[in-house]
């Protein structure tokens, strides 16, 4: 737990697997360069996208109900204490018992209490965002138990032993013949035989699972939605695993971040409607179950929720942030970033990837926490997000906010008599970027003027190394020459009427992406500084030093600020480096 | 009071010391059909049918017969105490129905591996959505606990036809929150592997709906 001070009332940020081990930057560019990965994610977030588009498309009132659910969850906030105890008294009348965990080490220590008092040495998971949040699956296994994943996705990632990439589809990074191989090595009854046909596959996990629902006495789950007025928790799924562990053993412990209640059951007409849709685009997922306390003679009757606060108050202090806790969680905004599909679910290290990733993990850590402090920077801000989200959550103004704040972090404001150091490439870019966002004209021309930024290419039209914005991006792969076309023209003329639904043969064009970010940091030159030939030759001076500092990630903007730095102040050109190394990540 | 609790209360209060103003939630969506009773059962059946469950529409004289052909010849099939015995076939040597007594901690109740060696179950069903083609459960007498409809790998689902409505809210205001609730459309599936729709994981891999009419 690490406790920050804003110049506010102390607010006590989230632990646990919430803050990325590396920066968003270093890993997207690993993870740049795995085709399989791209491929598949590409694949996913297009057929989703697609399904989502006709489902939504079939309900007169959508628009409707995402008002009444952006409302709903405003509502949830503002009355937060109060519901978090009407819930308490409601879950425990009716049986249930309610635990209270301050951060991810709290919540796993009530579940091991509890598992222990079973006598449990196997658990049987659902699949779960907040259990992921607090590695409970690792906590547990350092304390002898082990934890047994038993949604498909899940039990792949589990088997495969690597990281989930897609909230949704967690194993999308796996083609089915690396399944096979996953489950011949790791399920022991296996038929040798098996294909990789995926009917073949699911069968075999149905066959390996189902003694393992039988025989478990303690099961653990997130929930969807906890309900306040009726004490009512909620899984949504499909593969009938979450009824499985929601009715079969005697023992279950429910994880749930504080955010996630709704005042009346009467709300969750709204939000049954809002999540599959967007989540899977299907009118209805296979099942939802739901569960009042303790009903006698029908499932588990020793019923535990841990609500977790883990971080969400730290985000709930931020006045623009806190918006990011209305969250369902169907990554709908994933399957319409272009930057997501392009760098993959892992790249953002923590359990919440994507765009609502990008803002909601720094909430939770803090954006000095200097793993996270470059989600911010992940985003072409083109605002497909926020109109996908079924809560209408503003996901780039956010963004735009928390780069503020890290810009804050970064000048150490609020620290005495510390004189605020020379205005940096971050602020440039920062009342550069305000001032066009905020003026859609002046971003179009921006964006026309970019075209400019193909004398940065070679002879070869490739690019190898372009200052700005998308520097993070080219220090991985050559890039095309951009586009003559930038990305929000492209968007404007691509789009379809009403809401954002492109074909799947319509792929997000990347050079477009990139032409769009590299038009910023052209216009942007050219507002804080002379001349684009001089800034080149800065530009490529400055890309051999940072050759030799790789180590020093993330830099996607903040080259963007020597850069810039170098034009307002020709004094200072090493006071950037000076200040990215105070904030040294090692 | 928990130290815990009291904590995480006192963070979330500090953290809403602006006092952010709660707004009244507008309920403009559709709550109340307009559609004909006629179109609404339409609509379920195509939902239904989407999803890849078996749909029949039977009467009062024809529901045993169709349960009947739906078991075939050799069944053991588990029923919820409160069933109505006049929609099931007559029993014979092959086929006979076991009543759950709803209760699964006492006498009278399957065990889990009971369930799993039985070859179907047949239940009521509280109320029935069109609009997105989902049968809601809420473990009354005629549909039982929850284990008796996940066990089995075939669920034969009656849904009377008067309980047929066409959209969610109109679904939510009729299930007892009090009980548990189990929402189903169409057979479990998953999409996990290059998403390609497999139906079947864990919960009953076949799902025949029989819409009565006239009960
Ligand atoms: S931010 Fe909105 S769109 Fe993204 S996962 Fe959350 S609810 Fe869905």
């Amino acid at each position: 737990m690490t406790v920050t001070q804003l110049g506010m009332p102390k607010v006590f940020h989230g632990t646990g697997n919430i803050a990325a081990e590396e920066s968003f930057t270093s890993f997207a560019g690993r993870e740049l360069k795995n085709e399989q990965l791209r491929a598949n994610l590409g694949f996913a977030t297009h057929t989703i996208r697609d399904k989502r588009a006709k489902v939504v498309g079939e309900l007169p009132d959508w628009e409707l109900l995402r008002t009444a659910g952006s409302e709903i969850k405003q509502d949830v906030m503002a009355r937060l204490p109060e519901l978090l105890e009407q819930f308490e008294k409601n879950f425990t009348e009716r049986g249930g018992k309610v635990h209270w965990a301050r951060d991810a080490d709290e919540a796993n220590q009530i579940a091991l209490d509890i598992i222990r008092e079973q006598q449990a040495e196997e658990v049987i998971k659902i699949k779960s965002m907040a259990t992921q949040e607090t590695g409970l699956n690792e906590y547990l296994e350092e304390n002898g138990v082990s934890a047994v994943e038993t949604d498909l996705a899940e039990e792949i990632v589990q088997l495969g032993e690597d990281k989930p990439s897609h909230i949704l589809v967690p194993a999308i990074h796996r083609n089915r013949s690396e399944i096979r191989d996953i489950f011949l090595k790791k399920m022991p009854h296996i038929d040798k035989d098996i294909s990789d046909n995926p009917a073949e596959l699911a069968e075999a996990s149905r066959h390996h699972l189902r003694e393992k629902f039988f025989r478990n006495k303690v099961a653990i789950s997130g929930a969807n939605f906890g309900v306040a007025d009726s004490g009512t928790l909620s899984i949504v799924e499909s593969e009938g695993n979450g009824r499985m562990c929601l009715t079969l053993p005697d023992t279950l412990i429910s994880f749930m971040g504080i955010e996630k209640l709704v005042p009346t059951f009467q709300d969750l007409e709204v939000f049954l409607q809002l999540l599959p849709r967007s989540s899977t685009g299907e009118r209805m997922n296979p099942y939802t179950s739901m569960w009042s306390g303790v009903t006698p003679g029908d499932g588990p009757q020793n019923l535990h929720v841990i609500l977790m606060d883990n971080g969400r108050t730290a985000a709930l202090a931020d006045q623009v942030g806190r918006q990011a806790l209305h969250c369902i969680r169907c990554s709908a905004c994933m399957n319409v970033c272009p930057v997501y599909e392009r760098a993959g679910g892992h790249a953002y290290g923590s359990v919440y990837p994507g765009p609502i990733g990008a803002i909601l993990s720094p909430l939770l850590t803090g954006v000095e926490a200097e793993e996270n402090n470059s989600l911010p920077y992940a985003s072409s801000l083109c605002g497909a997000c926020y109109e996908a989200c079924p809560v209408k959550i503003n996901i780039p103004d956010v963004l735009v906010h928390l780069r503020g704040k890290d810009v804050d972090a970064k000048h150490g404001k609020g620290e005495e008599g510390n004189k605020r150091q020379a205005p940096d490439q971050m602020d440039a870019i920062m009342g550069g970027a305000k001032a066009m966002f905020s003026n859609s004209t002046l971003l179009s021309i921006a964006e026309r003027g970019l075209p400019a930024g193909g004398l940065a290419a070679g002879r070869d039209h490739k690019i190898s190394w372009l200052p700005g914005l998308i520097g993070g991006w080219t220090k991985y792969r050559d890039i095309p020459e951009p586009p003559k076309q930038a990305f929000r023209h492209w968007w404007k003329k691509n789009k379809k009427n009403g809401p954002k639904q492109r074909a799947a043969s319509d792929r997000v064009d990347v050079d477009a992406l990139i032409a769009k970010n590299s038009g910023l940091a052209e216009e942007l030159h050219r507002r804080h500084a002379g001349e684009a030939q001089e800034e080149r030759e800065e530009a490529q001076e400055q890309a051999a030093e940072l050759k030799k500092e790789q180590r020093r990630e993330p830099d996607m903007v903040r080259r963007e600020e020597d850069l810039l730095k170098g034009q307002d102040d020709s004094s200072n050109g090493t006071t950037g480096e000076g200040t990215s190394s105070q904030e040294g990540n090692d | 009071m928990s130290e815990a609790k009291a904590e995480i209360l006192r963070r979330v209060r500090a953290s809403l010391a602006d006092s952010p103003e709660a707004p009244e939630v507008t309920r403009a969506y559709r709550t109340e059909s307009e559609k004909s009773a006629h179109d609404v059962r339409a609509m379920l059946i195509d939902r239904l049918l989407d999803y890849k469950a078996n749909v029949y529409e039977e009467t009062m004289d024809s529901v045993a017969e169709r349960i009947e052909k739906l078991l075939g010849k050799s069944a053991r099939y588990v029923i919820p105490k409160g069933l109505n015995l006049d929609w099931l076939p007559e029993d014979s040597a092959a086929r006979r129905h076991l009543v759950d007594s709803g209760n699964g901690q006492r006498a009278g109740s399957l065990t889990d591996r009971e369930l799993d060696a039985v070859d179907a179950v047949v239940t009521s069903s509280t109320v029935s959505c069109a609009e997105t083609g989902t049968i809601f459960l809420n473990a009354s007498d005629e549909e039982g606990r929850r284990a008796i409809t996940l066990v089995p790998d075939h669920h034969i689902c009656i849904v009377p036809a008067e309980s047929i409505v066409e959209l969610i809210p109109e679904s939510v205001r009729r299930v007892n929150p009090e009980r548990p609730i189990t929402m189903i459309s169409g057979p479990s599936a998953t999409s996990d592997i290059e998403l390609q729709r497999v139906e079947g994981v864990h919960g009953p891999r076949t799902l025949d709906v029989i819409i009565l009419d006239g009960q």
